[in-house]
C-alpha cells in the first residue's frame, strides 16, 4: 500500500497528489512515469511523474480526470492509500543522458499544453540544477485551466497562453513559438513538447517547417507498462515500437499522430459506459450499452 | 468392474454449458474415484514415469498412499519434489512427460499422475494442511526475481533450506504466467494459485510486488546495498511477437498477452471490475501454442466465434492434445494450413477482416518440422472484428541490459548452466523461460529447483573457505 501525503486540486480539473514510495522516488529520472491502480477492481493507469524527493521518498502525480477511474481517483484524499503503485517506468528523457558541457550549449524549448505541463516541470527542473535555463511556452484553454505556474517560474523562462485568451495572451502554444521563432529572433536547437496528442502533432508540425528537431512525450493506451503484452504500440519510423519500454518520448517527426489518435479511441465507449455507470450509480442499468457508440 | 486398461473418467463440465462461463472445465476427481484410479499404479521398482517428470516426484510413492487412503502423506511425498502440485497437476503437459512413459500407456490408458496429484493437492488445501517449513533460519539473504513458477519454487526450495527469500515482483499480484496467462477456466486464480502463494509465504518468503528490476532497484544493489547474497532471476519471457503484417497496428488486435492479461489478473470479463477488453463478435486468433488455445477459449466465453489461424496441420499444434480437444468441444473452429497476410481495416481503422493464404507442408526444417510453403494465388479472406497474435514470446532485455555482467545469447536468453542455474555473474543465477525462451510451467519450476541446489552451494562455499 502506497499512502497518499498531500492531496490538492490545482485547478478546476487537475489534480496532484505526493505519495510515499520510496523504491521509486530513489530511481525517477524526468521523462519517466508511474501506473497506479487504485484498490483490487480497479485498473492500472499510467500517470505522469511531476516531481519526486529521493530523500523523503515521495513521487508527485498530476492527472485530469476523464474517465471512470480517474474520477473515482480525483476523490482520494491525504491519509488514503493507493494499492498499486510502480515505477519508474520508461526511458528516462535523453537530456538526462547527454554530456552537460554540450547540453548547455545547446537552446531548449519546452511546449506543455494542459496536464502536459506536469511531465515538463520535472525536465526544466532538472536542467535548472544542472545550470540550463530553458524556455517553456504553457497553454492552457482558459485561464482556470492553469497550472503549476509559479513553480514553473522558477526553473525557466516561462510563456503562458490561453486559447480564450482569458490570461496574459490569446492563442495555442504553436502561436507562440511561431511568434518567438519568426518575429523576436529566438533559435533553438531543440523542441520538447508534451500535451493532448492532437496538440503533440500540430506542434511537430510547426517545428518541421521550423526545422527544429522535436521530442514528444506519447501517452497510447497501456496496461502492464513493461513490455508484455504491447497494448500501447506505436508506429515511429515505419517501425513498431512500445511506448511503455522504448519510450515514452519519441522523435515526433517520425511519429504516427494520426494512427496514435486511432487507437487512443479504441475504448472509447467501453470508458463511456464505465464512467456512466459511475455518474449514475445505482440507477444505471446499462441503457448505454447497446447503442454501439461511435466504434 | 471397471475396465483396468482405461483411465477412471474425471468429471468435467458439459461443453455447452462451461463455454458460456469461466468456471473450471475439469471437475478433478473425488476420493472414491482417486483410489480407483491410484489402484491401476503397478507400483513399478524402476518407474519410468519418474524419469518423466522434470522435478522428479515420487510417482509411485505418492500415488501408493493415495491408494491407501492415506492423502497426507501422499501430500508430503510430493511436497519433497514439487512446490506447487495443485498447479501442475492441472497444467502440465502429463501426456509427453510422467503419463507417456508409464507402462500402463503400452497396452491401455496411463495411469491418471496428472489427476491424482490434482487430487492430492486439491484435498490437502480443503484440510488446511501446509508445507512444513525449515526448523531453522541460516540468516542469509536470497533475493528471487519474478513470481511465476521458477521463482516460487526456487524461492520456496531455499525457504526450506532455512534461506531468508525475498521475492521481487514487476506486477501487482503475484504467480507470474499462472495469474495473467492461463485463464480461469484452467487454473483457477483464487482457489488454486493464491492458495499456492500462501503456502510458499507460509514457508517464509516474503513476496515484494510492484517492484521492477531494473527500473525501481536493480540486482547490482540489491547485491551491494540490500545485503542480499545471491539473486535468482526468474523473469520469464514475456515480450509478445507480432508478425510485421499490413493492418496489424489496428484497432481490435491484441498480443494473446495483452488479450490474457485483461482478462485473467484484470477481470475484464467481470463487470464488476473497471479494466475493459473488446467483446468481439467474430475472433481470429493467429497461432496454434497453448497461449492459442487459451486466448481462443477465452474469446468464445466472452461471446464470440472463434476462428483458430495457424500455418501449419493439426497433427503439428504445439498445444497440449487435451486443450485441443477442449477448444474443439466447445466449438472453436480451426483453419488449419493457412497464414494470415494481411489484416483489412475501415475508415476508422477498426478489423474487418483477415486475409490469408493456403499452404502446404514442404521438407522437415531444422527443428523436424514439416516446413509449410505457400500455395500461390489461394488467398482468401475471413470476415472478423477482433484478431489476437498469439506467436510466442521473448525474453524482455531489461534485466540483462540494467545487470554489470550478465550474459545473454543472440535470442536475449540469459545464459545459465542447467544443473545449477549458474549465469556469467557471481552470485546470479537464473532459470525457467528466461533462459530458454517461452516453454513449460514444470521445466520452470525443474529450473528452479536447480537455481536453489546452485545457490545454496555457493552460499556455503563462499562460507566455508
Amino acid at each position: 500500500m502506497y499512502k497518499i501525503l498531500n492531496a490538492e486540486k490545482l485547478s478546476a480539473n487537475v489534480f496532484l497528489m505526493d505519495v510515499e514510495a520510496p523504491r521509486v522516488a530513489k530511481h525517477c529520472l524526468p521523462g519517466q512515469f508511474v501506473i497506479v491502480k487504485m484498490d483490487e477492481i480497479g485498473e492500472r493507469i499510467p500517470l505522469t511523474i511531476c516531481d519526486y524527493d529521493a530523500e523523503k521518498g515521495t513521487v508527485t502525480i498530476v492527472f485530469q480526470p476523464a474517465g471512470a477511474s480517474t474520477t473515482r481517483m480525483a476523490q482520494l484524499k491525504a491519509g488514503d492509500y493507493f494499492e498499486d503503485f510502480v515505477g519508474p517506468l520508461g526511458q528516462p528523457s535523453e537530456l538526462c543522458h547527454e554530456d552537460l558541457e554540450e547540453l548547455k550549449k545547446k537552446k531548449i524549448v519546452f511546449v506543455a499544453g494542459g496536464v502536459g505541463t506536469a511531465p515538463v516541470y520535472p525536465q526544466v527542473k532538472w536542467l535548472h540544477e544542472h545550470g540550463i535555463t530553458a524556455d517553456a511556452i504553457v497553454g492552457a484553454k482558459t485561464k482556470d485551466l492553469l497550472i503549476l505556474e509559479d513553480k514553473m517560474k522558477e526553473v525557466c523562462n516561462l510563456y503562458v497562453t490561453t486559447d480564450d485568451g482569458s490570461y496574459v495572451r490569446k492563442g495555442m502554444g504553436t502561436d507562440v513559438l511561431r511568434d518567438l521563432v519568426q518575429n523576436q529572433g529566438k533559435e533553438y536547437d531543440l523542441c520538447v513538447a508534451i500535451g493532448p496528442m492532437i496538440m503533440m502533432k500540430f506542434v511537430c508540425l510547426l517545428t518541421k517547417e521550423l526545422n527544429i528537431p522535436t521530442v514528444v512525450s506519447m501517452n497510447p493506451i497501456m496496461v502492464d507498462g513493461t513490455g508484455m503484452c504491447g497494448a500501447c504500440r506505436l508506429m515511429v519510423g515505419g517501425e513498431v515500437k512500445f511506448a511503455c519500454v522504448d519510450g515514452p518520448e519519441f522523435d515526433g517527426h517520425k511519429v504516427d499522430f494520426d494512427l496514435a489518435m486511432k487507437r487512443q479511441q479504441m475504448y472509447k465507449t467501453e470508458e463511456g459506459r464505465a464512467l456512466l455507470k459511475l455518474q449514475e450509480g445505482d440507477t444505471h442499468h446499462g441503457g448505454c450499452g447497446h447503442c454501439g457508440g461511435d466504434k | 468392474m471397471a475396465d483396468v486398461l482405461k483411465k477412471v473418467p474425471v468429471r468435467e463440465q458439459a461443453p455447452k454449458v462451461r463455454a458460456t462461463n469461466f468456471e473450471e472445465v475439469c471437475l478433478g476427481y473425488n476420493k472414491e474415484e482417486a483410489m480407483e484410479e491410484a489402484n491401476r499404479c503397478l507400483g513399478c521398482k524402476k518407474a519410468k514415469c519418474m524419469e518423466g517428470c522434470p522435478v522428479s516426484i515420487n510417482i509411485p510413492g505418492f500415488v501408493h498412499e493415495v491408494k491407501e487412503g492415506n492423502f497426507e502423506k501422499a501430500y508430503q511425498i510430493i511436497g519433497e519434489s514439487s512446490a506447487l502440485p495443485a498447479v501442475c497437476g492441472r497444467v502440465c503437459p502429463q501426456e509427453t512427460q510422467c503419463e507417456g512413459k508409464c507402462i500402463r500407456g503400452l497396452k491401455g490408458e496411463a495411469v491418471s499422475i496428472g489427476k491424482l496429484e490434482r487430487f492430492v493437492a486439491d484435498w490437502a488445501k480443503e484440510n488446511g494442511i501446509k508445507p512444513v517449513p525449515a526448523a531453522q533460519r541460516n540468516g542469509h539473504k536470497v533475493a528471487v526475481i519474478g513470481s511465476g513458477p521458477s521463482g516460487l519454487t526456487c524461492a520456496g526450495d531455499l525457504a526450506k533450506m532455512g534461506y531468508d527469500v525475498t521475492i521481487f515482483e514487476a506486477l501487482h499480484k503475484a504467480g507470474g504466467v499462472l495469474v495473467y496467462g492461463i485463464p480461469e477456466f484452467r487454473l483457477p486464480k483464487d482457489k488454486v494459485v493464491a492458495a499456492e502463494v500462501e503456502n510458499v509465504k507460509s514457508l517464509g518468503v516474503k513476496i515484494e510486488t510492484n517492484v521492477i528490476i531494473g527500473k525501481s532497484v536493480t540486482i547490482d544493489e540489491l547485491l551491494k546495498d540490500e545485503g542480499f547474497e545471491a539473486v535468482f532471476i526468474g523473469s520469464g519471457a514475456g515480450l509478445p511477437m507480432f508478425m510485421g503484417i499490413p493492418g496489424e497496428q489496428a484497432n481490435g488486435v491484441f498480443s494473446a498477452n495483452e488479450y490474457l492479461t485483461r482478462n485473467n489478473l484484470m477481470k475484464a470479463f467481470r463487470e464488476d471490475y473497471d479494466t475493459p477488453i473488446a467483446h468481439g463478435k467474430k475472433v481470429a486468433v493467429v497461432g496454434g501454442g497453448n497461449v492459442a488455445m487459451d486466448a481462443a477459449r477465452t474469446a468464445l466465453r466472452l461471446g464470440a466465434e472463434v476462428h483458430i489461424i495457424y500455418r501449419r496441420s493439426e497433427a503439428e499444434l504445439p498445444a497440449r492434445k487435451e486443450e485441443v480437444h477442449h477448444a474443439k468441444e466447445e466449438g472453436v473452429q480451426f483453419d488449419l494450413l493457412c497464414n494470415p497476410v494481411e489484416i483489412l481495416t475501415d475508415d476508422k481503422d477498426w478489423v474487418t477482416g483477415i486475409k490469408c493464404i493456403r499452404m502446404e507442408l514442404g521438407e522437415p526444417d531444422a527443428s523436424g518440422r514439416r516446413r509449410p510453403v505457400e500455395i500461390p494465388g489461394s488467398e482468401f479472406t475471413i470476415d472478423v472484428d477482433t484478431v489476437i497474435m498469439s506467436l510466442g514470446t521473448s525474453p524482455n532485455p531489461l534485466i540483462s541490459s540494467t545487470t554489470i555482467g550478465l550474459d545473454v545469447n543472440k535470442r536475449k536468453c540469459i545464459i545459465a548452466d542447467e544443473e545449477f542455474g549458474k549465469t556469467s555473474k557471481e552470485g546470479v543465477y537464473a532459470g525457467g523461460d528466461a533462459v530458454t525462451g517461452a516453454a513449460t510451467v514444470i521445466l520452470a519450476m525443474g529450473a528452479g529447483k536447480a537455481g536453489a541446489r546452485g545457490i545454496d552451494e555457493y552460499i556455503k562455499s563462499k562460507y566455508a573457505k
